[in-house]
């Protein structure tokens, strides 16, 4: 007799499963389920779980299912967990619906001012999180997920990725720390994950490594859609070698910086001012620039703090970054607002583009204002300044 | 049980616990007429010249109040959770071999599952008013021996009065009281704030006890009730527990989804125009409502717009309102934290109310009606904007009604909602039980989008080219139905046992609660 056990139990779970699968020689599928929406779904529950056992091959079994709420993709990524838990050889995947809301692409110079990241062994927050409407939400395999549920949140991101409506979001997955997160590829691409997070990147090296697989994985599926990268770096070493793996792969959209772990590298602490990583910060901006690319500022960690995370967003502005991690949708609109370029830059940058169509009209080389003069790179800021309050304008 | 369909589609009996009731008839459709009822006259000849009218205990109090057998006793439930009273004193009637009373409370908590026991052994023989939690579960199971009544609590006030219930014996939880019997709830150490829901029964019951853990020499001041209308004060050491009886401090909402559901809220008020100098609302203590409130202010302070009067369950957050002179008034009916209860003794700006001055539907008017926007909760509200407040989609009764139904008359109805809570769909097809016809209801504010009643073409043209999520009821159902894996089996219940019925605030029947079946 064997068993296996996948998903969460006890007071405090909502819109989640617990499962309990013993496998028996004889008897067949015995099946207990106890459910908080027993009278609204139990027939439905009952199915799904019977389907799977077909779908699985798994004939002779006591099965316990403890149900919170769970949606349809959860309840199928915690009982595909157990099966899969109770014989690592199965290799066929049981995948909900695709979607067809979440067939929309993206593109290498989409607006990236939020990014929602989401704990990827946790289903209960997925479904209203594109309300909140961040620029992305990332689906995270990393950090917040334990050591040991690695293997459940592969399948609840890649179910979510399938099922759950984003309503718009950039679709992004943080995989592992390689070479673990190479892994976690297989469970995304085909999926239509719009950005790939890589953490704590060190070398062009491992961004080759990701893009190997990842070109490996769209020609075996016979996949379309783009996908691009964002590398994090937070090291020392990542940073020294930024525009080397800012530059390694034509996928990469974007080079973000991880504070915590770079402050901890470099043996201090992370203050509210931050002198301690201006290096990097500067660095990498620089980096991301010099290849094309956006350059994404850290997380805003103390959720309480609106006006604390409204300063910190303006001085990342300030410096040269285009975006900023959230923690909590709470956070989002005040990210947005605050890298909003402002009426008074949308005024100077509508009067410098004129003046420059005005010269270009006229055959003048020289644009001025006034009396003033106007460079070239002056004038490249304003039309991005532009570009920047049109986008915003169009997703309102 | 014999059942017909009223107004409402809905089948409902007309006969509940050996009394005749009224199939509802539509809104402001049942119009009784003669005169309402009196209280039996009394002489001050047979009160103690001296005011004193305080007895050794409930068991004397009560034995002089004449209890017997299928009386009916009256509680309110400003002690809300912290309630220990009533549990006492059903253990004192047990103790004294009376049966069959109709417990009168103005609604239930869960601390009141001790009373199952007296449900079950026949000291209680039904509930009228509400079933809450526990009590909510034995009753829909069917182990209740008569029929339970919900009403709102201005629909009480009314029931009362219009002699549909005869309250024998009514026990009062004073906060503080004296000899005489005035009794208040703004002070002493189980402080709930207004005594209000007390009124009525105070007025027109056979037999008013007071009962109280604060025993002040005469006079006790302010009085919320009067001592002319009580007959007996009883001493009790404790009345309950005050953790539970008031929370220290009321705290808004964290999550994410219903801040966003209050924001659209405060947003809809503000670009429909309802938010202008002079306005009024009314907000519960629910956390979405605290939230609702906080962003309302914001955009007041933004607009230097001020309110008229804030009608509700009073909170720190709409004491701070009346402080920083956001409101000229606040129409209290419920005190939910210390702050509440300090500002209703301390602030003249802070109004004491009752479900007969707010809500009674057979007065010469209300205040309900004249509120600008109300916010409500509901467990479920369907394609015709019929909501629920009573029972969940699982067919089991789980909350009170309150002054919900009341407050459906406010001038624009807001029901903010969840779409759906975990995998149970709160936007429905029909609602399990209907508890407001969707006539009354204007807005729905969901985390998915605000759905207004085709009705109102008003507030449909206010908003048109804003940048709220407006959408059809349809939309946001099918959305919901995508997300929780289709539409939700109903509960199987038995359609011949009816184990409790709803009024509508004129008294009629407007539904049914039904057996449900495991």
């Amino acid at each position: 007799m064997e068993k296996s056990i996948a998903g969460k139990k006890g007071d405090k779970v909502r819109s989640d499963c617990y499962i309990e699968i013993t496998s028996k020689r004889l008897g067949g599928i015995k099946l207990d389920i106890k459910s908080k929406v027993e009278v609204m779904y139990g027939e439905s529950i009952k199915t799904t779980i019977l389907e799977m056992c077909d779908f699985f091959e798994l004939k002779h079994a006591e099965i316990l299912v403890e149900d919170y709420g769970a949606l349809p993709s959860t309840l199928m990524a915690r009982f595909e967990l157990a099966v899969k838990r109770l014989n690592p050889k199965i290799e066929k995947e049981f995948l909900p619906t695709f979607n067809k809301k979440n067939k929309y692409k993206t593109s290498k110079d989409k607006l990236r001012r939020s990014r929602l990241y989401l704990p990827g062994n946790e289903p209960k927050f997925y479904p209203n999180a594109g309300l909140h409407k961040p620029d992305g939400i990332i689906l995270d395999l990393e950090d917040s997920v334990a050591p040991t549920e690695k293997d459940a949140a592969q399948l609840i991101v890649r179910n979510a990725l399938r099922s759950i409506d984003f309503y718009g979001s950039e679709r992004m997955v943080r995989i592992n720390q390689l070479p673990l997160g190479l892994n976690d590829l297989k469970f995304i691409i085909p999926h239509n994950v719009h950005v790939i997070l890589i953490p704590k990147v060190e070398t062009a090296e491992q961004i080759l490594q990701v893009e190997a697989k990842v070109n490996e994985l769209i020609l075996a599926n016979k996949l379309k859609n783009e996908v691009f990268f964002m590398p994090i770096i937070e090291s020392a070493l990542g940073v020294i070698n930024a525009y080397s793996i800012a530059t390694a792969s034509k996928y990469n959209c974007a080079l973000a910086i991880g504070l915590e772990d770079y402050t901890a590298d470099i043996g201090t602490q992370r203050t509210n001012e931050g002198k301690e990583s201006f290096y990097a910060r500067a660095s990498l901006i620089n980096a991301a620039k010099a290849a094309g690319i956006q350059a994404i500022d850290t997380v805003f960690s103390d959720v309480n703090d609106m006006e604390g995370l409204r300063d910190s967003v303006i001085e990342a502005k300030g410096l040269g970054f285009e975006g900023k991690g959230c923690i909590h949708p709470r956070q989002i609109q005040v990210v947005h607002e605050a890298f909003a370029p402002t009426q008074i830059e949308i005024e100077k940058a509508q009067k410098i583009v004129a003046a420059f169509e005005e010269a270009k009209a006229k055959g003048i080389g020289v644009v001025s204002i006034g009396s003033k003069m106007i460079d070239a790179p002056v004038v490249k800021r304003a039309v991005n300044t532009l570009k920047i309050s049109k986008l915003i304008s169009e997703q309102k | 049980m014999k059942l017909v369909k009223n107004a409402a589609g809905r089948m409902v009996p007309t006969e509940v616990n050996g009394e005749i009731v009224i199939p509802y008839k539509g809104v402001n459709k049942h119009k009784p007429t003669g005169n309402k009822i009196g209280a039996p006259i009394k002489s001050c000849a047979d009160y103690q010249l001296d005011g004193n009218k305080v007895v050794k205990n409930l068991r004397e109090a009560l034995k002089k109040a004449g209890l017997k057998n299928g009386m009916t006793i009256s509680t309110h439930h400003h002690l809300r959770n912290g309630d220990v009273l009533t549990n006492i004193l059903f253990d004192t009637i047990k103790s004294m071999g009376v049966k069959n009373i109709r417990w009168y409370p103005s609604a239930s908590f869960p601390v009141h599952e001790h009373l199952i026991q007296y449900l079950n052994d026949g000291t209680i023989h039904h509930i009228e008013g509400s079933m809450n939690g526990p009590l909510g579960r034995y009753t829909t199971e069917g182990k209740m021996k008569g029929v339970g009544v919900l009403r709102s609590h201005g629909g009480r006030y009314q029931s009362i009065q219009d002699g549909e219930v005869h309250v024998d014996i009514a026990v009062i939880a004073a906060p503080t009281a004296d000899p005489f019997g005035n009794a208040t709830g703004d002070r002493g150490k189980s402080a709930c704030g207004l005594l209000g829901f007390a009124l009525a029964d105070s007025e027109y019951a056979d037999n008013v006890i007071v009962v109280t853990d604060n025993l002040i020499p005469f006079p006790c001041s302010p009085w919320q009730i009067q001592g002319n209308n009580v007959d007996y004060v009883v001493e009790l050491e404790s009345l309950g527990d005050p953790s539970k009886i008031v929370s220290g401090t009321t705290e808004v909402t964290k999550s994410p989804d219903r801040l966003l559901i209050a924001e659209y809220v405060a947003q809809f008020l503000e670009i429909s125009g309802i938010l202008k100098d002079g306005f009024s609302f009314q907000a519960g203590a629910g956390g979405t409502n605290l939230a609702f409130a906080l962003f309302l202010k914001e955009k007041m302070i933004e607009k230097n717009i001020k309110a008229r009067f804030i009608r509700g369950g009073s909170t720190k957050y709409l004491v701070q309102m009346l402080e920083e002179g956001l409101t000229d008034y606040i129409l209290d009916g419920q005190t939910f934290d210390l702050e509440g209860v300090r500002s209703m003794r301390e602030n003249d700006g802070h109004l004491n109310t009752s479900p007969f001055t707010s809500y009674n539907f057979h007065g010469k008017g209300n205040f309900a009606s004249q509120i600008d926007a109300v916010v409500l909760g509901a467990t479920e509200v369907d394609l015709n904007f019929n909501a629920n407040v009573v029972t969940h989609s699982d067919g089991y009764l789980l909350h009170g009604i309150g002054g919900w139904q009341n407050c459906m008359f406010g001038k624009t109805v807001i029901l903010a909602i969840p779409s759906f809570r975990d995998r149970i769909p709160v936007i429905v097809d029909e609602v399990t039980t209907l508890v407001a016809p969707g006539e009354l209801v204007d807005v729905i504010v969901t985390e998915r989008g605000i759905a207004i009643n085709p009705k109102r073409k008003d507030l449909i043209n206010a908003v048109k080219g804003s940048n709220l999520p407006i959408k059809t009821i349809k939309e946001i159902y099918n959305e919901v139905n995508e997300i929780c894996g289709g539409k939700p089996a109903k509960p199987k219940v038995n359609k011949d046992e009816v184990v409790a019925i709803i009024k509508w605030v004129d008294g009629t029947v407007i539904d049914s609660v039904f057996k449900v079946e495991k």
